[in-house]
């Protein structure tokens, strides 16, 4: 009995490798030009049935503290032409110190109206569940600084952060100019008062027309950028008193076969922002990863 | 209080019949009268069509395919309902999109590579383009079993 139970699980995984096998193999790229933003968002939604797999990282140095890598990777999914929902895997590792997971986000991106207009607006939902130790900064709300990256892990780790956030994103595009703003409002569920912050940046590509040949080093593949981010206070402590903010160039560099490289070097701007922080990302698209998927299952025999 | 309610269900059936006209008409056809007006600044340019095929290579044939024969939901675009469309009226569909019908807006590809992928695609619904110089020919996309019907 026993024997014949082991036999099944390992037929049936067997039969999910191969699957996962199948869905690997039946997948191709496309472009993930999504601009060089690393915290703004603009207005551009992942395309229905495509999966966008990224990394988002920042390493610094803040003040009397070690140095570290928050890592964020992102799965990006276009559920619908106006809705897109990615999940976050964060984590970090700090010098002298230990690397750990550190939670995971849920963010939703509703696009309010069908057709463009001269500035678009989406509304962002986010929940995080997240511990103290995370350092992937991936916004700047409310008193956030350099202060809170230096608490040891084993401490840091200790508090939790189960958080709403919503940002109203609003972004144009204007003779190849990409410009973006975003507004954001953020909210401990247990505890804590409302956190605000904000971001706002503008791109580029260097060129505005493409080459007919396929070419990896030509202009039309970059973008440069620049993004300016950060807190603005509490409901009881809004304004610019005591919170940090960050002046950050941008560049992506997109190759012909889809991936995309993305770098910024954000420059801090007041006494509680950490001096110097770089950030990077590559990210890789999948074309109708959700078609293939449910091709697969069809084929399997999931449905006749 | 009837005739407010009265009011109220017309106007929610208007709604409902508004969106189900919208959602029936393709995207051509919703195309406002004014995009026809406005002419493709890259017509007729055979480097525009050839870098158009590339675009259409990234950015559309995972949907519509590589020889632009549709695939599942996507319509195809080698037609001539395409290829005989207004080059305003495909401009005008590259950047609005339809996301009710899952096709997403390309507002953020710049306006000459939009004007390219519109020379692209009305020689491609218009039988113009040699059986060897479809997007197939630029190889921006891997050939997957995706891109086949």
């Amino acid at each position: 009995m026993i024997i014949r139970q082991c036999k099944q699980a390992a037929k049936s995984l067997r039969r999910s490798h191969l699957l996962i096998a199948a869905v690997w193999s039946c997948i191709s790229c496309c472009w993930a030009g999504e601009g060089p933003f690393v915290v703004t968002y603009t207005h551009q939604m992942e395309e229905p049935g495509n999966l966008e797999i990224a990394t988002k990282d920042v390493t610094g140095q803040p003040g009397e503290g070690n140095r570290f890598v928050g890592a964020a990777t992102e799965f990006e999914y276009g559920v619908k032409g106006w809705w897109t929902s990615e999940w976050y895997l964060d984590g970090q590792a700090t010098s002298g110190d230990s690397a750990l997971f550190t939670g995971y986000r849920w963010e939703n991106r509703f696009r309010l109206l069908s057709r463009e207009h001269w500035i678009n607006p989406v509304l962002y939902v986010e929940f995080e569940n997240i511990n103290g130790a995370d350092k992937s900064l991936l916004e700047i709300v409310g008193h956030d600084g350099k202060d809170d990256l230096i608490d040891p892990n084993v401490e840091a780790r200790r508090e939790k952060q189960r958080e709403i956030e919503a940002k109203l994103i609003l972004s144009s595009y204007f003779r190849g100019w990409t410009i973006a703003e975003n507004f954001i409002a953020e909210k401990n569920v247990r505890h804590e008062p409302y956190e605000f912050g904000y971001a706002a940046g503008i791109s580029r590509p260097l060129a505005l027309v493409a080459r007919p040949d396929r070419c990896n080093v030509c202009p039309e593949n970059f973008q440069l950028g620049m993004e300016v981010y950060g807190g603005l206070g509490t409901h009881a402590t809004f304004g610019l008193h005591d919170t940090s903010h960050y002046v950050a160039p941008t560049v992506a560099w997109t190759l012909a076969n889809g991936t995309s490289f993305r770098v910024s070097p954000g420059f801090g701007l007041t006494g509680s922002s950490a001096r110097f922080l770089l950030r990077f990302g590559v990210s890789y698209e999948i074309a109708q990863f959700g078609r293939a998927t449910r091709r697969l299952f069809r084929n399997s025999g999931g449905r006749p | 209080m009837t005739t407010v309610r009265n009011a109220a269900s017309c106007a929610v059936s208007c709604l409902v019949l508004t969106a189900a006209l919208a959602y029936s008409q393709s995207p051509i056809e919703r195309a406002p009268a004014r995009s026809v007006a406005v002419t493709n600044p890259l017509e007729r340019n055979e480097q525009a069509r050839l870098a158009g095929a590339k675009l259409y290579a990234r950015e559309c044939a995972a949907c519509h395919g590589s020889a632009g024969q549709g695939l599942g939901k996507a319509p195809p675009l080698s037609r001539s309902a395409v290829s005989e469309a207004a080059p305003g009226v495909l401009f005008w569909v590259l950047r609005n999109g339809s996301l009710a019908r899952g096709m997403p807006s390309f507002a953020y590809l710049p306006e000459p590579e939009r004007w390219q992928i519109v020379t692209f695609l009305r020689a491609l619904g218009s039988g113009t383009i040699p059986a060897n110089q479809n997007a197939d020919s630029s190889e921006s996309t891997p050939r997957s079993p995706l891109n086949q019907k």
